[in-house]
Formats: structure tokens, sequence, C-alpha cells
């Protein structure tokens, strides 16, 4: 296992790149500590398949380095970078068996026969395809060929990096927890490194110990699952993680108060006076609706119910703001207004999160 | 209007993908076949637009026979998984191609058209080849032609299924508002709950060729009849364990014993099947009567606001998905507990015996 740097790094798929909107992935400077699970999180044409290329040296960038362990390979291809990778479909050999497609990689490396036995037999079981070892690869269900992907993704010890590309984008949601856990539990107990790449953020989140969000050829934020839901960087990231994602609401904002179309809210903390497109960003868990008395006035359009809690889309002035509410939470049609947990109130300066005073 | 399926079977080189099923839709309703890959919901679309013959039963159409008759003469449309559009044409002539097939005079393909493309935020592209849109707007756009065409029957399977989680967000809210206006009788497939829940209308739960339970798509997620549909409805999974009632006490597999209140004090003496979703688990004792377990923690995901817990209970796989950010040692003893609200019970066979009290109150 190895410790990536990602070292001034930049590309554009032009050959005389000039503006920075020439570049696909925008410079970046990124560490993946060693032994860590990242996820790398954004829409597609993101950049985000662009990086993985790099770093598994599909691409060469034009601009800066990648190092393993301080090592420079750049330029090395990807034979000699000693990473693992699953893709979107999967890749295995129809005419061998599960075994032997487990067995590939090792036996391409030489390793010794009876080390090849013991370590398919503890793949195997860590995916579930023990009773089928000895059967043919044709005929299996996409979740299974995909599952031997994974393990034949997992199956050598001495990798750099293992790198999975959308794994999970051909398996039925059922399936995708059972694999999603299993690779979970496997870099529990193994340690590798590995950078995992979607576009969902369930899958992200959960996932990987830090998730780094690409918008538009630029990482916008790294962080824990937690901090990218409690303080987005960056709006796109409140957008993007959580479903609905947080509400965003032209505000002037002076010191601990807010002004939202006519309505001032107290902010409970201080943040100066921002200059710029000054936004308040709100996740829906952070609002409550209630019946009268102080809050933004709304006016419900629609609840939604979507089993262990309910949607609720509100009016306000125009601009939808979006509220969580408990699965058994009741909602009345005279509830009209909307109040913000100060806790999950985040302060925007041109699409950019500000540190409120003192923090 | 309406669509009669009666007694409608397909069987395949010996394979039974669909066992007989009844099934009958409304005008202006919004159809959901819930089920995992090879459920048999394409199965079941193929034999209700007439791409395929059934080995058994009738399909009647507005009370007529219509078994056999080809696709061509039946007035359905259909979007599938893949973006099929035509990719020499614009967009306005994808979408009108439909009506110029059925010989539709110049203003009404115009109109057509241009609400349609309202409809689908598409009036910026009407230009453009579809290659030259996004993924959403290429589905956006075969979402369209299948407007236009004013089918009595839209069969739409998986059509979110290869757009990007946000897209996929958005689409699905917009949808069930455009269906609503539409009025023709609407069949969507997915294999995701979550996606059944936000298109609302009703709900066949589909499991190995069957419809295991159709209703209002709320009642089949709070009140499913069987396990089967329990299972299906619900994403992570619903969690079982088997539990012995005999007179008043409850025991489960771990040789942990409770009081039989609540829905448990009505049940009849014998082994029963208890199922509770992952959100109903607690970390903290919700009130007297609540059933408390303990569970070895496999693995902890945290998605930012909420943490999924692992659980091994004795041989039982669990899923509890706990509010707030909780950082647990993996591999220790968790005590976790259950409201006997949130419990569904079945019998052994995994036919419902009854639902749990939380959702048969509101």
């Amino acid at each position: 296992m190895a410790k990536i740097t990602l070292d001034n790094l930049a590309h554009s798929y032009l050959p005389k790149p000039v503006t920075e909107d020439d570049f696909a992935l925008k410079e970046l400077n990124l560490d993946w500590s060693d032994g860590e699970a990242y996820a790398l999180l954004g829409a597609s044409g993101c950049g985000k398949s662009t990086l993985l290329n790099i770093i598994s040296g599909l691409l060469h960038p034009s601009q800066g380095r990648i190092l393993f362990d301080d090592k420079d390979m750049t330029m090395a291809p990807t034979t000699q970078r000693n990473i693992a990778q699953v893709f979107q479909f999967p890749v295995v050999y129809d005419t061998m068996t599960v075994r032997d497609n487990l067995a590939f990689p090792l036996r391409n490396r030489g390793a010794d026969p009876a080390y090849i036995k013991d370590r398919v037999q503890q793949i195997a079981a860590m995916i579930g395809m023990e009773d089928t070892l000895n059967r043919k690869a044709r005929g299996l269900t996409a979740d299974a060929k995909q599952k031997i992907s994974l393990g034949r993704g997992m199956v050598r010890e001495d990798v750099n990096a293992l790198l999975f590309d959308e794994p999970l984008t051909v398996i039925d949601p059922h399936m995708k927890w059972e694999l999603r856990t299993q690779l979970k539990s496997l870099h529990h107990e193994f340690g590798h490194t590995m950078i995992y790449v979607t576009h969902d953020q369930t899958e992200a989140l959960t996932f990987a110990d830090k998730v780094v969000v690409m918008y538009d050829g630029r990482v916008v934020q790294m962080g824990t699952p937690q901090e990218l839901f409690e303080t987005p960087e960056h709006t796109f990231v409140g957008y993007f993680i959580g479903s609905p994602g947080m509400n965003l609401l032209p505000a002037q904002v002076n010191g601990d108060k807010a002004v939202l179309g006519g309505t001032e809210i107290s902010l409970g903390k201080g943040f100066g006076t921002p200059k710029g497109n000054v936004e308040l960003g709100v996740r829906p868990e952070f609002t409550s609706l209630h019946a009268g008395g102080s809050g933004l006035p709304v006016t419900i359009k629609r609840v939604e119910d979507v089993g262990r809690h309910k949607i609720v889309r509100a009016d306000f002035q125009g601009t939808e703001i979006n509220v969580i509410a408990a699965e058994g939470a009741e909602i009345t049609p005279d509830m009209n207004r909307i109040v913000f947990d100060p806790a999950g109130v985040n302060v925007y300066s041109d699409s950019w999160r500000i540190a409120p005073m003192g923090a | 209007m309406s669509l009669v399926l009666e007694g409608v079977s397909k069987v395949v080189n010996g394979k039974t993908h669909i066992h007989p099923t009844d099934l009958e839709l409304r005008a202006g309703t919004m159809n959901v076949l819930l089920g995992p890959t090879s459920a048999g919901k394409t199965s079941l679309m193929r034999l209700m637009a007439g791409l395929d013959v059934p080995n058994t039963g009738k399909v009647i159409w507005n009370g007529k026979d219509v078994t056999g008759m080809r696709v061509q003469d039946r007035g359905v449309a259909m979007v599938y998984q893949q973006f099929i559009n035509y990719p020499s044409m614009s967009v306005y002539d994808n979408i009108a191609s439909p009506m110029r097939l059925l010989g539709k005079s110049k203003d009404q393909i115009d109109q057509a058209v241009l609400n349609a493309a309202e409809l689908m935020k598409l009036t910026p592209f009407l230009g453009r080849k579809p290659l030259e849109l996004s993924g959403g707007q290429q589905q956006r756009c075969a979402l369209a032609r299948a407007l236009v065409k004013d089918a009595g029957l839209v069969l739409l399977d998986e059509p979110l299924a290869n757009l990007d989680y946000k897209l996929r967000e958005e689409l699905r809210a917009e949808i069930p508002k455009i269906f609503e206006q539409a009025g023709s009788i609407f069949v969507y497939a997915t294999t995701e709950p979550e996606e059944a829940l936000l298109l609302g209308g009703n709900t066949a739960a589909m499991w190995e060729g069957r419809i295991t339970q159709f209703d209002r798509t709320p009642i089949v997620y709070r009140q499913p009849v069987n396990a089967t549909t329990a299972r299906v409805f619900s994403d992570p999974p619903m969690n079982f364990v088997s539990v012995r009632k005999s007179a008043d006490s409850l025991s489960f597999g771990d040789g942990q014993t409770a009081p039989a209140t609540g829905t448990f004090a009505t049940l009849g003496d014998g082994d029963y099947l208890a199922g509770f979703r992952p959100n109903h688990l607690e970390l903290s004792k919700p009130n007297p009567t609540a059933l408390s377990f303990s569970a070895k923690l496999h693995v902890t995901e945290i998605t930012g606001s909420e943490t999924f817990v692992h659980l091994d209970h004795h041989g039982e796989n669990w899923v509890g998905l706990i509010h707030g950010v909780k950082n647990l040692k993996i591999g220790t003893m968790l005590d976790v507990y259950l409201d006997p609200a949130h419990v569904y019970i079945f019998a052994e066979d995994g036919t419902s015996v009854a639902p749990a009290s939380y959702a048969t109150a509101a």
C-alpha cells in the first residue's frame, strides 16, 4: 500500500491549453494517505474519470506530477504502478471457472500454487461464492460477475492501491448494500488504499473515510461525510450531497443577523459584512415548519412521503424551500412559517463558504 | 380507459417468466412495478404492450380483448432505460416523429411538440441533435416523444436508471407532475423503493414472476401483505427475527424473552417472523415496552447526517439507520432497541399476521 501525492497536477485534452477553461482537470494538490478509503464524487463530466485515469496511468497529465510513496510515477505505465482496478461493467473470462478468474492476477505474477489456492478460497468466502468456484463464469448473473471482478481486484495483497470506477452501477439495490458492506469490511480488515469513483452520494459517503467532491474540473472539498454534510465549503457540495440538497437563499448578512426577502432572522454567530453574492445555505434537515409565529412566511406546495421521512416542498417568495419532517409528523395546511436551526445555517459569498467569526 | 390482465402468463423455453397474473389499471393513474432485476417487470410490460403474446390469459383494453393484437395497432408508448432517439434528426423532429406517423396536421404537431418540450424543459434545444444533449436531456427527449403520442398506455422501463443521481432526483420529482396532466395509464418499472414512493400512485411489488401485492403505494409500503413484499419494498432491506409466542411471553432465537405486549398480545401461540425497517432500530430505549437486543457491530457507514450500523444478531444480518453521526467501535456488542409499534408480524410462510401498529394508526 502506498501514499499517493498529486503535485500541481492538471490536465487538458487540448494540445495547447491557454485559459483555465481549457483544462478538464484544473490544477490541484492532494495527498491520499496510505490505507485510507477515498471516494471521488461528482456529476458526469466533472473530471473524476480524468483524475482516476491519471492515477492508474491510462493518461499522462499535461502538467504536474503523481507520486506513489514520494516516488515519481507520472510517466510510468499502468503495469508498473502495481494497482488493481474494478470497472463499471464486469470484466470476467466467460470460458474460465470462477476459481480461475479469481486466481488469474496471482498466476500472472507467478505466485506459489498453494498460496493461490488459500487466497482464492479466502476471497471466495468474502464475496460469498465458495459454492460456485468450480463453475464456468458464462451464464452467471451480472451481479455474480461483478462480484468476481471485485474479488479479483482484491486478490493481490501487494498492490499500491485499489481503484473502483462506478463498480456498483449494474448491481440491484438489495445487492448494492451487501457488496458495499463487504468492501467496507475488507477495507477495515486489510487497510488497502482505496479510491472509489461514483456519482452516487450514498455510495460515496457510506464507503469512504474521506470524500473528494469534484465540480467543473476542480476539487471543491475533501472531507469526512460529516464535514460535507454540516459545513459544505462550496454551494455545489451543499446541492450535490443530501437528498434533497441544501436550500440556498439570497440574503443580506450583517453580523449575526440576516435579512431574507424582508424577514430578519438571527444566525447565532457573527459573519461580519460579507461582500459579493451572499446566500444562506440550510439543509432540509435543519428546517422546521410551524403554524404562525416567527420565521420565514411560506406556503406548502407539496408533501412527498418517502417512507422513513417526509419531504415538504414550500414556496418562499418564488423560491422553493425543502423541509424534511419525521415519518409520523403531521403536516397541516395552517403551517406557514419555516424556522432554521442556527446550528445548520452556513453563509456563502460567491458560492464559497464564509467561516463564522471566532470559528 | 382501463387495461385488464386476466390470468396472463408467459413461459419461455420451459422457464416461467410470468406466473398467471390478474391486474387492473385505470386511466390517469401512475402504476409502479417494483422489484429486483429478473422479477418479471419487463416481461409484464411487454405483455401489456403486445410485444409478446401471453401463453395463457387475456389482455383487455377498454373492455375489448386485444390479446395477440400487434403493438402498432394498440396506441402504446414505451420509454426504455437506454436513451433511444433518432440521432440524425433534430430534437423537434424526434418529438414530432410519432405524430407524423399518425398523419397529424402540421399545426397539431407544432402545438404538441412545443407543449411537450416546455414540460420537459427542452424548448431551448429543439434545433439540436440528440447527441449534442446531456444524458438527462436525451432521456427527456425520449419522454417527450412518448407524451406527444397521446397513447392510452405509456410504459416506462427504468427510464432514469442510466442517469446521474442528481438528475434522477430532479426528473423523479417532475415525472408525477407531468403525468398528472396527461390522463393516460402509466406503468413505470423500477428496482428502487424510494423511486416508487416518490412517484406515488399505485405499486405492484414483484418477485420471481409474480405480483406479490398491488395497492396504493403508501399502503404497499406500510402494510405489506407478506414478507416478500416487505423485502422488495425496503431499501436498505427489512430486518427479520424469528420469535416464538407462548402464553404471555415472547422468546427470540438468542434465548432472550420479553413480555408479549401490544400487537403481540393478540397473537395465538406459535412461531412467527418479526420484521422491522432499519430506520426503526434505535440506540436508546424509546419507551419502557421497547424490545432490546444485543448484536455484534460488523460495519458502520456514515452518510453525514445518519449512521448505518450493520449488525450480526445470532447469525441474522440486520441493518440499522440511526439519526446523527455515531462513531462506534467495530466488533463490539451493541444494545439496540425496537418499539413494538414498529414491528411487522408474519407467519412462518411469510403471510402477514399483523402489520406494524404505527402504520395502521394513521
